[in-house]
C-alpha cells in the first residue's frame, strides 16, 4: 500500500461530498473530511470514468469515452460504447476528462505561500554555481501551494530551485499527493538548474556581467568534464575524492541529467545553444520569452522549451515576451511546455492551466494547448511512460472538468492520482 | 479657380460637421449593464456623447450618420479600472508615512506603454494611485484614456487647483509597516498615526469654518490639510489598501469616527467580514490572485470573496492592480468570481458601473445611457470567456483602440520593444515583496 489508509473513510464519503473541497476557505471539519477524502481506498478498486469529451492526448478527443482504472493504472481507454463496465466498477462521470496536469518547471514546494523566511528555501544566494543542491532535500509535499495546484488539476510537479544562480540545483519531479518527498518521487534527479542573464547579477556579487557568467560556467563545465576523465580511471586510487558540486556537473556532461537553463532574451538563448554546442550536452530551454526572435535556430538546435508563463510580467529580461510565443513555437515545430515559474510575491505561485488557457487565447489551438500540459510535457521531462495521457499501462492521473478545461469559469470537479479520487470539487455547471 | 474656391467653400462647413457626423453601432449583443441585454442592440454617438441606446427599430438612426455593422459582437461600456499603477507615477517618499499632499498627477507619463496596454483590455476610466508602502501615500487621479500630451488631457475634474482629481490612498496592514524612522512598527501605531493626523484637520476644518472666508482669519494655507478637510468633507474619496478582516474593520472603525467616504480595496479576507462591511456602506473593490499567499495579509485571499460580498449587499468592483495582474486580462478577475458564485450582471457591472460609482463618475460613466460619455468596447464574443477579445475600445466618441491595426495590436499582445520602459513598480513587487 502505498499511503496511510484509515479504516473509517468510507463512511465519511457521503458527508464529504457535500462541503466545499477546494483547499482554501473552507470550514475546520470541511478540511478534516478533505483530508479523509484525499485517503479514500480506491486502491484496489476498479473505477471508470466516463466523459462526454475525453481527452486521452493519444489520438483524437473521444466523445463518450471512457477510462478503465485498475490498482493505480489505467486498463483500457476508449468510447462507451465499445468499452464494457463490469458491475464492480464504481463510474465517475463528466462533461470533460483529461490527463492529470504537467507543471513543467515550478518552484512550489520549495517555495511556500507565506512568503517568509521560514518557507522560501527556493534559492542558495553563498554562491553562484551550486548545482549540488538537491531540490529532494527541500521540497515540502505538505505545502498549501501544492494543494492548491492539485485541487485546478494538476497532478504532476517538475519542480526545484528558482531561477537566479548560475547553477542553482538539481531539480525533481513528484506527484502532487503524498506525505513524504520519497513517496511522491517520480524521478529525485530530473534537471541541472541554470540561468543565464541578469537575474544572477542581482543575486551575486559576481558575475556582474553576462559574459563573465558564462566564462565562470564554462571554467566549472571545463572542471567538471577533468573530473569525469579522472572518475573513469580504472585504478580506483587514482581517481580524485567526491565532489559533488563536479559530479552534478559531470552528470550533465555526460548526459544523465538535462541542463535546463533559463534564457529569456535572444541573447541568451543563443549564449545557451552555444554551451551546449561546446559541452554536448542536453539541452532544455526554459523561459525564452524572445524565442519568437530565434525560432530557426532553436528547432535548428533540436532543443525543446518550457516558456514563461503566458501571463508572466513583462518586465527584466522578459520585458519583450509576448503572449503568443507558445503559438509561434508550435508553428515552428518546437516541442513545447507550459509552466507556472518563480513568483517572488503575490501570486506566491501561478497555475500552468491558466497559462495554457491564455495561451489557447492567443492563437495556439485548444488541442495543442491541452497537449503542452500533458503529453508533450511529459515527453520533454522525460516521464511519458508514467504519465501525461490516458493510455493503456499508464499511471490514473486524470481530471475530470466541468466543461471547457480553459475558460475562467469551468470548475474541476474530480482529480485523480494513481486512481485515488484526491480532489472531490463543487462541481457547480450544469449537467 | 474661383470655381475651385467656391467649391471648397462648400466643403468646409462638411469637413467641419465631419467631426459633428454621428456614428451608430448596430447589430451587436448590447449590454448597456444598468439595462437589461439587447440582443439587436443599436448605439447611437456624437459629440463624444451618447445619443441614445436601444434595440433595433426603437433608436431614431441620424441621418447622414457613420453606421457600423456589429453583427455578431458584443458591446458594452468601457472598463473602470478602480486601482491601477499604469503611467509610471509616483507618491510620498521615505521622509514620512503620510502624505496627502502628494499627488500623482505631478508623476504620470502619458507616453507610457502601459496606458496603451490598459486600452487593449477595454479600460477606459482608470484610477492611478500611488503604492501602499506609506499609511497616506498621496492624491490619487481619475483618468480617462483619451489621446493626450499630457496629464491635463486625460483628466477627468477641470482643473487641479480648484477641483478634486482624484481619491486618496490610504494603506494599512503589513505593507506600511517598517518600525523605523517615520514608520509606524505596529497595527495601532499606524492607526494612532492616523488618528492624529485627521484629528489636526478637523482642527484645520474648524478654523476655516470660523473664518468664514475672511482672509485676516483664514489659517496658513497647509497642502496635507487642505487635502484632508476635502476627506473630511465626503469630496474626496479615500481609496484604502487593506487585507485582513480585522484591517478592514479598523478602516471601517476610522471612516465612522472621522465621517469619510472610503473605498474599500483588495479586502482579501473580506468575505470573513461581509456583513460588517455591507452594514458600513463601504463599496470594495477586489483584487482577484492566481493563489493566495505571497504575504501574510494574502493568505486567505479567495475568489469567492466577490460573491460573498455581494450577496451581502456590499458594492462590489474589481481592479487589475497592473503590474499585479495585467490590464488585459480585466475580465478574468470579474469571470474568477462569477466561477465562486457572482452573478454574470454583477460580473460586468463590478467592471463598468460599480467601478464608476466608487470613483463618483457614475453620472459620466459606466453604462450605456443617453448622454454619458462615448465611452464603450466592441468585443469578439462572451465578456466572460478566455477565447474572447477587444476587437475596439472607443473613448468620447473617438476610436483608441483596434485589434485590427498592426500598431495597435502589438500592445494587446506584446513582443519586441512594446513595453520599451519596462515594468514599474515603484518598489512594489522588489525581493522583499513590498509594496502593495
Amino acid at each position: 500500500m502505498k499511503r496511510v489508509r484509515n479504516a473509517e473513510c468510507g463512511m465519511r464519503i457521503g458527508r464529504a461530498a457535500g462541503c466545499f473541497p477546494k483547499a482554501f476557505g473552507m470550514d475546520a471539519g470541511c478540511w478534516m473530511l478533505v483530508v479523509m477524502l484525499m485517503s479514500l481506498p480506491l486502491w484496489g478498486q476498479k473505477v471508470a470514468v466516463r466523459g462526454e469529451t475525453v481527452y486521452t492526448m493519444a489520438g483524437a478527443p473521444l466523445a463518450d469515452g471512457v477510462v478503465l482504472i485498475r490498482d493505480g493504472k489505467i486498463e483500457k481507454v476508449g468510447k462507451a460504447a465499445e468499452v464494457k463496465i463490469g458491475n464492480d466498477y464504481t463510474v465517475l462521470s463528466g462533461k470533460v476528462v483529461t490527463p492529470g496536469l504537467i507543471d513543467a518547471h515550478t518552484v512550489v514546494g520549495l517555495a511556500g505561500y507565506y512568503n517568509q523566511p521560514h518557507d522560501q528555501d527556493q534559492l542558495d544566494k553563498s554562491s553562484p554555481i551550486q548545482p549540488e543542491l538537491r531540490a529532494l532535500d527541500a521540497y515540502n509535499p505538505r505545502e498549501k501551494l501544492v494543494e492548491w495546484l492539485r485541487g485546478l488539476g494538476v497532478t504532476t510537479l517538475h519542480t526545484g530551485q528558482a531561477p537566479g544562480a548560475l547553477a542553482s540545483g538539481q531539480s525533481i519531479l513528484v506527484k502532487t499527493v503524498g506525505n513524504t518527498v520519497e513517496e511522491v518521487l517520480l524521478d529525485s534527479a530530473a534537471m541541472v538548474t541554470l540561468t543565464l542573464g541578469s537575474a544572477v547579477s542581482r543575486n551575486y556579487k559576481s558575475p556582474g556581467t553576462s559574459a563573465k557568467g558564462v566564462a565562470m560556467l564554462r571554467t566549472e563545465l571545463l572542471k567538471a568534464r577533468e573530473y569525469q576523465k579522472k572518475m573513469a580511471n580504472k585504478d580506483i586510487s587514482k581517481r580524485p575524492a567526491r565532489d559533488l558540486k563536479l559530479e552534478a556537473l559531470a552528470m550533465v556532461l555526460s548526459g544523465k541529467l538535462p541542463a535546463l537553463i533559463t534564457a529569456n532574451r535572444a541573447v541568451e538563448i543563443m549564449t545557451a545553444l552555444r554551451l551546449a554546442n561546446e559541452f554536448g550536452f542536453r539541452l532544455i530551454l526554459d523561459g525564452a520569452a524572445e524565442a519568437y526572435l530565434v525560432l530557426e535556430e532553436i528547432r535548428a538546435a533540436g532543443v525543446p522549451v518550457i516558456i514563461h508563463p503566458t501571463m508572466a510580467r513583462p518586465r527584466g529580461d522578459s520585458r519583450n515576451l509576448s503572449l503568443e510565443t507558445a503559438a509561434k513555437l508550435k508553428q515552428a515545430g518546437i516541442p513545447f511546455a507550459f509552466q507556472s515559474g518563480y513568483e517572488g510575491y503575490v501570486p506566491k505561485t501561478r497555475v500552468v492551466l491558466f497559462e495554457a488557457a491564455i495561451a489557447a487565447a492567443n492563437g495556439l489551438a485548444r488541442e495543442d494547448a491541452l497537449a503542452a500540459l500533458t503529453i508533450n510535457s511529459a515527453k520533454i521531462l522525460g516521464i511519458d511512460r508514467r504519465v501525461g495521457s490516458l493510455e493503456k499501462g499508464k499511471d490514473a492521473d486524470l481530471v475530470i472538468f466541468g466543461g471547457d478545461p480553459f475558460e475562467y469559469t469551468t470548475h474541476v470537479c474530480t482529480v485523480m492520482v494513481d486512481g485515488e479520487v484526491v480532489v472531490q470539487g463543487e462541481c457547480r455547471e450544469k449537467r | 479657380m474661383i470655381k475651385i474656391l467656391q467649391y471648397l467653400t462648400l466643403l468646409l462647413p462638411l469637413l467641419c460637421l465631419g467631426q459633428e457626423q454621428a456614428l451608430v453601432f448596430q447589430g451587436a449583443l448590447v449590454y448597456p449593464v444598468t439595462a437589461a441585454p439587447m440582443e439587436d442592440g443599436v448605439l447611437v454617438v456624437q459629440h463624444g456623447k451618447i445619443l441614445a441606446v436601444g434595440p433595433a427599430g426603437k433608436v431614431v438612426i441620424p441621418e447622414g450618420a457613420e453606421m457600423h455593422d456589429l453583427r455578431g459582437k458584443v458591446l458594452m461600456p468601457g472598463l473602470v479600472d478602480t486601482h491601477s499603477h499604469i503611467g509610471d507615477g509616483d507618491g510620498g517618499d521615505r521622509s514620512a508615512t503620510l502624505h496627502p499632499d502628494a499627488r500623482i498627477l505631478d508623476a504620470i507619463n502619458v507616453r507610457d506603454p502601459h496606458l496603451k496596454k490598459a486600452l487593449a483590455g477595454g479600460i477606459t476610466t482608470v484610477n492611478i494611485m500611488p503604492g501602499s508602502g506609506y499609511l497616506m501615500s498621496g492624491q490619487t487621479v481619475y483618468l480617462k484614456l483619451r489621446e493626450g500630451r499630457s496629464i491635463e488631457d486625460l483628466l477627468y475634474c477641470d482643473d487641479p487647483l480648484n477641483s478634486i482629481c482624484g481619491g486618496l490612498k490610504m494603506a494599512n496592514g503589513t505593507n506600511s509597516l517598517r518600525g523605523e524612522g517615520p514608520f509606524p512598527g505596529t497595527r495601532a501605531k499606524s492607526a494612532a498615526m492616523v488618528r492624529q493626523l485627521f484629528v489636526k484637520a478637523q482642527d484645520y476644518q474648524r478654523k476655516l469654518k470660523a473664518a468664514a472666508g475672511d482672509p485676516e482669519k483664514m489659517p496658513a494655507r497647509d497642502l496635507q490639510m487642505e487635502t484632508l478637510v476635502e476627506v473630511l468633507e465626503g469630496r474626496r474619496i479615500v481609496h484604502h489598501h487593506t487585507h485582513r478582516h480585522d484591517d478592514i474593520l479598523t478602516v471601517l472603525r476610522l471612516a465612522k469616527e472621522f465621517g469619510f467616504r472610503v473605498v474599500l480595496h483588495h479586502v482579501s479576507e473580506g468575505w470573513m467580514v461581509a456583513e460588517e462591511i455591507a452594514a458600513a456602506g463601504a463599496p470594495c473593490s477586489i483584487i482577484a490572485i492566481d493563489s493566495p499567499g505571497g504575504k501574510l495579509e494574502a493568505v486567505n485571499l479567495l475568489n469567492k470573496t466577490g460573491a460573498i460580498l455581494a450577496a451581502a449587499g456590499v458594492d462590489v468592483a474589481y481592479h487589475t492592480d497592473d503590474g499585479i495582474t495585467d490590464s488585459r486580462l480585466f475580465f478574468r478577475s470579474a469571470a474568477f468570481g462569477v466561477k465562486e458564485g457572482l452573478s454574470r450582471e454583477k460580473a460586468l457591472a463590478s467592471l463598468t458601473i460599480a467601478g464608476a460609482r466608487m470613483l463618483d463618475l457614475q453620472e459620466r460613466i459606466g453604462s450605456l445611457e443617453a448622454g454619458k460619455d462615448a465611452d464603450f468596447i466592441i468585443l469578439s464574443g462572451d465578456p466572460l470567456s478566455v477565447y474572447t477579445h477587444v476587437e475596439q475600445t472607443w473613448v468620447e466618441g473617438t476610436l483608441r483602440f483596434d485589434r485590427a491595426n498592426p500598431e495597435d495590436y502589438q500592445y494587446a499582445v506584446g513582443g519586441y520593444g512594446v513595453f520599451r520602459e519596462g515594468f514599474h513598480a515603484h518598489g512594489c513587487l522588489d525581493e522583499e515583496g513590498g509594496g502593495r
